[in-house]
């Protein structure tokens, strides 16, 4: 097989890793603040695909555009989500949390595909065909943007957490729970706030996605899915994990494919996921602690 | 002073009884066909939703079409009952077994053989008979069914007919390649061919060498490693069996990757689909289909393309259409010589089928002692312009071949 096939199979995984983990830091986001694992992930990720599709379809509007317009929307379902639904959750045992969040996937999924129906739908932007060539290298254009605008969410997430004052409180709240309450911190609506960040990103993920896949209501679950694969490989409520996590699930699929079989790619990332669990149960980056 | 009502058991028995009478009478007075005989019911299982939904409503557009041809040629009304696979062998199964138990006395379905082999074994186990419209794996009629018939080739039967018309192709063309990549989805069908190109393709003694195979998920969403890896094996074509979705995919990639085979020479569903031609507009001109399709120069395709043109503008006549209707075309001629809805005599009926004036490659529609059609044949088709043309079978040939395939890069 020559060198370029290589080359070209592990730029694209990468270039699909980045929007993985993206994907992944809002779970991760969402865990290392609140402390409740978010089982609707890819669901929220399908409402903002179909966003996209609609706005593309009905107002021609570029996913790429839209990217902060969708993102904001799903931050205010994550807040509301947060501060109506999941706060009263917070001090119950973690399979009431579970159950909870199980039923609004269920609930989202069959949302959809009521308001939908079951078909495939996808937006065919104008550079849907588009590949930019270097030399050997060639690169689809639509996971470079993507890949691209992956990067600069998180890097904007990460200044966040790292230099705002609420970033700050945020993740003081992470830290040490009681400690927060004491200094004076709204903790609820800080957790409020990390909801709608966190399911901010999953938006901004799925914006992105829809350049990538076709969306379906059942898309859902498979995301969840992949969410955890990479926030456990990665290193649960370890934003740099996360990213981690989604290059590594990403670059093994491609090369998966490539080397073995393609229609079982997705085996190996479950088999990276068993391997650190064996031998690193934290996660890539993640604290002993969690 | 208000009258007393004596209302005694015999009373309300009988009330009970001509009441259900007057209630059940319109109904079965509705339920009378033309010539006086009730239309038989016929439960129809296509994956009408999940990722065969195109293909599934596709082939449902072959069920809306029939009622007015299958009149025309005086043959019984059907009473048709839908069903949704959706796209899911356990749904499959279990739609099956509720149409039998909803009252349906004849199954049609299902497009897909993983969903096909799970409704063959509910239709075999309640003695209702299931005429196949598509479904290729050659195990369905393998099993010694009583009730079980396939108006359709099987996977070692495509193959066949397949390469005699890749022989045919390159004959006429003066060319050949010397190497293919082959790609399939790793389903029942996908296997199916897969392990039948082995064992057939042999005989043939084709002009190229398969120097890769490579497997996919047919619900995989992104196939760029797949292509990647096709691209990389440096072969001269791409011989496929796939779906309609997985076509598509294959298609961009082809674009973005910048990778234009000789021919795409396709043995399966998806390249000609309606949707792949009006989704991909220009990019979807060139592949060869060489698949089970209807013979352009028959009198009831000419029928059968008239009424989809009248209830589908646009739409081309092709595999769905024409293997949906057709088994529908079976089940009218069985009743009508049967005589009787009874299952065992209809299952009788559909042994001794000897229909000529059909629509499909092929002598006609017969079956052989094990319920399976094996007169067909398959036809070579070529996507241009949005249309579909027949290369080979000869005699059902109204088009030459365009070869090799015009760069994806230069079409704008």
């Amino acid at each position: 097989m020559p060198i370029d096939v290589y080359l070209n199979v592990t730029v694209a995984g990468i270039l699909t890793g980045l929007v993985y983990g993206l994907m992944a830091l809002g779970l991760s986001v969402i865990f290392g603040v609140v402390r409740v694992v978010n089982f609707a992930h890819g669901e929220m990720m399908s409402i903002a695909m179909y966003l996209t599709v609609l706005l593309f379809s009905s107002l021609n509007l570029d996913p790429l555009v839209m990217l902060v317009p969708i993102a904001a929307v799903l931050f205010v379902f994550g807040y509301a989500l947060q501060a109506g639904l999941i706060n009263p959750f917070i001090n119950r045992p973690e399979h009431s949390q579970f159950l909870l969040l199980v039923a609004l996937a269920l609930i989202i999924v069959n949302m959809l595909l009521i308001i939908f129906g079951p078909d495939a739908r996808t937006v065919q932007t104008s550079y849907a065909f588009d590949s930019f060539q270097v030399g050997a290298l060639i690169v689809d254009a639509t996971k470079l943007y993507a890949g691209a605008a992956a990067i600069v969410v998180a890097t904007l997430l990460f200044v966040f957490f790292r230099f705002a004052p609420l970033g700050k409180a945020i993740r003081a709240c992470a830290d040490n729970y009681t400690g927060a309450l004491v200094v004076g911190l709204d903790v609820k609506r800080l957790y409020a706030l990390t909801f709608g960040i966190g399911a901010a990103c999953v938006g901004a993920a799925g914006v992105m996605m829809t350049l990538i896949v076709d969306v379906t209501p059942i898309i859902g679950p498979t995301y969840t899915l992949l969410a955890f694969v990479i926030v456990i490989t990665g290193g649960l409520g370890s934003m740099a994990g996360a990213l981690l996590g989604g290059l590594l699930i990403g670059v093994t699929e491609a090369l998966a494919g490539l080397l073995f079989t393609p229609s079982a790619k997705s085996m190996f990332a479950f088999a990276i996921l068993v391997l650190v669990l064996l031998f690193r149960p934290q996660g890539i980056l993640g604290r002993r602690s969690i | 002073m208000p009258r007393r009502i004596h209302l005694s058991r015999r009373h309300l028995l009988a009330s009970a009884v001509a009441g259900a009478t007057s209630l059940a009478a319109p109904g079965i007075v509705r339920a009378q066909g033309a010539g006086g005989r009730p239309p038989l019911k016929v439960g129809v299982l296509l994956p009408r939703s999940g990722f065969e939904a195109s293909i599934g409503q596709d082939c449902q557009r072959g069920v809306d079409i029939a009622p007015g041809i299958l009149k025309s040629l005086n043959l019984p009304e059907l009473a048709v009952m839908n069903a949704d696979t959706e796209s899911n062998v356990d749904v499959a199964r279990e739609r099956a077994e509720k149409l039998v138990n909803d009252g349906a006395q004849l199954l049609v379905g299902a497009f897909d053989s993983g969903q096909t082999t799970a409704i063959a074994q509910v239709a075999e186990q309640k003695g209702i008979p299931l005429v196949i419209n598509i479904a290729a794996a050659p195990d369905i009629t393998e099993q010694g069914y009583k009730f079980v018939f396939r108006n359709f080739l099987t996977a070692q039967m495509i193959l066949s007919s397949a390469f005699e018309n890749q022989l045919e192709l390159f004959n006429v063309i003066g060319a050949a390649p010397k190497s293919v990549v082959y790609m399939h989805v790793n389903d029942t069908f996908g296997t199916a061919m897969s392990k039948g190109i082995s064992a057939v393709m042999p005989k043939f003694n084709m002009p190229y060498k398969i120097v890769d195979e490579i497997a996919y998920d047919p619900t995989a969403r992104d196939l760029s490693v797949e292509v990647a890896k096709a691209k990389g094996a440096n072969a001269d074509a791409l011989l496929v069996v796939s779906r309609l979705n997985d076509a598509m995919l294959i298609t961009r990639e082809l674009v973005k990757q910048r990778w234009t085979p000789q021919a795409i020479l396709s043995m399966g569903p998806g390249w000609y689909e309606e949707q792949y031609l009006k989704t991909l507009g220009k990019l979807s001109n060139g592949p060869i289909s060489l698949v089970p399709f209807q013979d352009p120069n028959k009198k009831l395709t000419k029928v059968l393309e008239a009424a989809l043109a009248k209830a589908y503008p646009g739409v081309n006549l092709s595999t769905n259409h024409v293997y949906t209707f057709e088994a529908l075309l079976v089940a009218a001629d069985a009743y009508k010589r049967a005589g009787t809805s009874d299952p065992k005599a209809l299952a009788d009926a559909i042994r001794t089928t000897n229909i000529t004036d059909n629509v499909s490659i092929g002598p006609g529609i017969q079956f052989n002692a094990k319920g399976q059609n094996d007169k067909l044949k398959c036809g070579t088709i070529q996507n241009r312009g949005g249309k579909l043309v027949t290369l080979a079978p000869k005699d059902a040939a109204n088009a030459k071949p365009e070869w090799p395939m015009a760069p994806y890069q230069n079409r704008a």
